[in-house]
């Protein structure tokens, strides 16, 4: 096998990037707190993308440069967020029901496991923190598609894409799409199917750091920004 | 007579508060959305202890703009327990998980959508609800009743009714009605008229009728006092 341990990995932005991509005029779409939440600012300016917070905002703007905005109308992770035209704000009991209520295309949520048959683990590590749900576990069932931004492997090397999460679950079957710092990875009634690799990567070096069996695109491709 | 829930401070707002009262705290983690001054006048009164809190955060553990968030309440060792979504924040190990390793206070996990729907069950005179969030997962699901609907798996949540919900809004008249800024809206709103007492924290004061009919989110009749920020 060859050592993949120099090779370059795509950023966070980059992965954010990516996942912006996705979105297409009139989406609903929900982003976690971390390189998700990147997402927002990071959609074609003439793409209407209609962005909601757990705290209750749908249709806001951008993330406000620091400084700037209103600490009363923030995202899911507390930083200001711009006002935009078609803007409306609901309480938080109406905003779950908006996620469990299947009426949201998309949530990016980030992870610490996900598993082959897409079970999502991403609220705690056993044994080293009480863990924080938040509302990932109503958006990993109500989202339509849900896609998981994180790194391929764990600091030290190890699987985050496995066969079976160990770590408590967040959601079970949810997960439709992973984007990492290597590869894009769709589920669907395939499997676990390899669609897109970082620049300078193979399909071969991606499935060496991933526990499951890789389906292989027959369409695979570098991961395309543009 | 004529109605005036207004309140001269928020040490007599909170004068009633008892030991092993469950109080409602709203806000989603933002200081901008927490009832503080309330949070403030609790801690005050340290012979009031073994409260159950109910909240989205569990506080950060420390000031900003000289303000306190749920955490104080931890500090100062009031509670005894807390029914939370978002305890823990990945920045710094905040005073609940500490209080929490340590075995001083009991912590119960409820995805925050649960979390929502309990309270506002709570408010509406309803036993509990029924939420598919939870099921399979043994941390949640962990002995709570699962009936099947339309072929669909759901999990008996129990409403929450507390003693006394602290919230904070923007405007209020003297009948407790009350508007909100923005994201900040959100637990407040859910959570007033889900305790035997509504506490509100506002930033000002205005005549009754001054607040449009249509604009008003919470109406008065959830809201028992009204204290304005000085």
């Amino acid at each position: 096998m060859t050592d993949t341990s120099d090779k370059i990995r795509i950023d966070e932005q980059t992965m954010a990037l990516r996942v912006a991509r996705e979105f297409k005029d009139g989406d609903t779409v929900n982003l976690g707190i971390g390189v998700p939440t990147l997402a927002s600012n990071l959609v074609p300016m003439d793409r209407e993308v209609i962005f909601h917070s757990e705290n209750g905002a749908l249709g806001y703007g951008q993330i406000c440069t620091a400084g700037e905005g209103s600490p009363h109308l923030v995202n899911a992770g507390g930083q200001p967020v711009e006002v935009r035209p078609g803007l409306a704000v609901v309480d938080h009991a109406e905003s779950f029901a908006f996620i469990r209520g299947g009426w949201l295309d998309y949530t990016v949520l980030g992870g610490l496991q996900v598993s082959e048959k897409g079970d999502l683990s991403n609220w705690m590590i056993p044994n080293k923190q009480i863990g924080t749900i938040g509302g990932a576990m109503d958006l990993a069932l109500g989202a339509k598609n849900v896609i998981v931004v994180m790194p391929h492997n764990t600091k030290d090397g190890g699987y985050k894409i496995v066969k079976e999460c160990s770590y408590p679950l967040t959601g079970v079957q949810c997960v439709t799409m992973v984007v990492t710092d290597i590869a894009v990875i769709r589920i669907d009634k395939r499997g676990m199917v390899l669609c897109e690799v970082a620049p300078g990567w193979t399909a071969e070096e991606v499935q060496a750091l991933t526990e499951p069996k890789l389906v292989i695109d027959p369409d695979l491709t570098e991961i395309a920004l543009a | 007579m004529a109605i005036n829930k207004i309140v001269g401070s928020a040490e007599e707002a909170v004068a009633d508060v008892f030991d092993g009262a469950m109080i409602l705290v709203g806000g989603f983690g933002t200081i901008a959305s927490c009832p503080s001054r309330l949070l403030t006048a609790l801690s005050e009164r340290p012979e009031v202890r073994n409260l159950t809190l109910v909240s989205n955060p569990g506080g950060f553990g420390v000031e900003i703009w000289g303000e306190h968030d749920i955490e104080v309440l931890h500090r100062t060792g009031q509670a005894r327990k807390h029914i939370v979504s978002a305890p823990t924040n990945p920045l710094i190990v905040n005073t609940v998980e500490k209080k929490y390793r340590a075995g001083e206070v009991e912590v119960e996990m409820v995805p925050q959508g649960t979390l929502a729907e309990r309270v506002r069950a709570g408010r509406a005179g309803l036993g509990g609800v029924l939420t598919p969030t939870g099921v399979g997962i043994a941390e949640i699901q962990d002995g709570k009743p699962v009936v099947e609907m339309d072929g669909k798996k759901f999990l008996i949540e129990k409403a929450i009714k507390g003693d006394f919900a602290f919230i904070r809004a923007h405007k209020a008249d003297r009948w407790g009605n009350l508007v909100f800024q923005g994201t900040s809206r959100t637990f407040n709103a859910t959570m007033a008229g889900a305790a035997r007492v509504t506490i509100a924290e506002v930033d000002e004061i205005v005549e009754l009728g001054e607040l449009h009919y249509e604009h008003i989110i919470t109406p008065g009749v959830y809201v028992d006092r009204v204290v304005l920020r000085k």
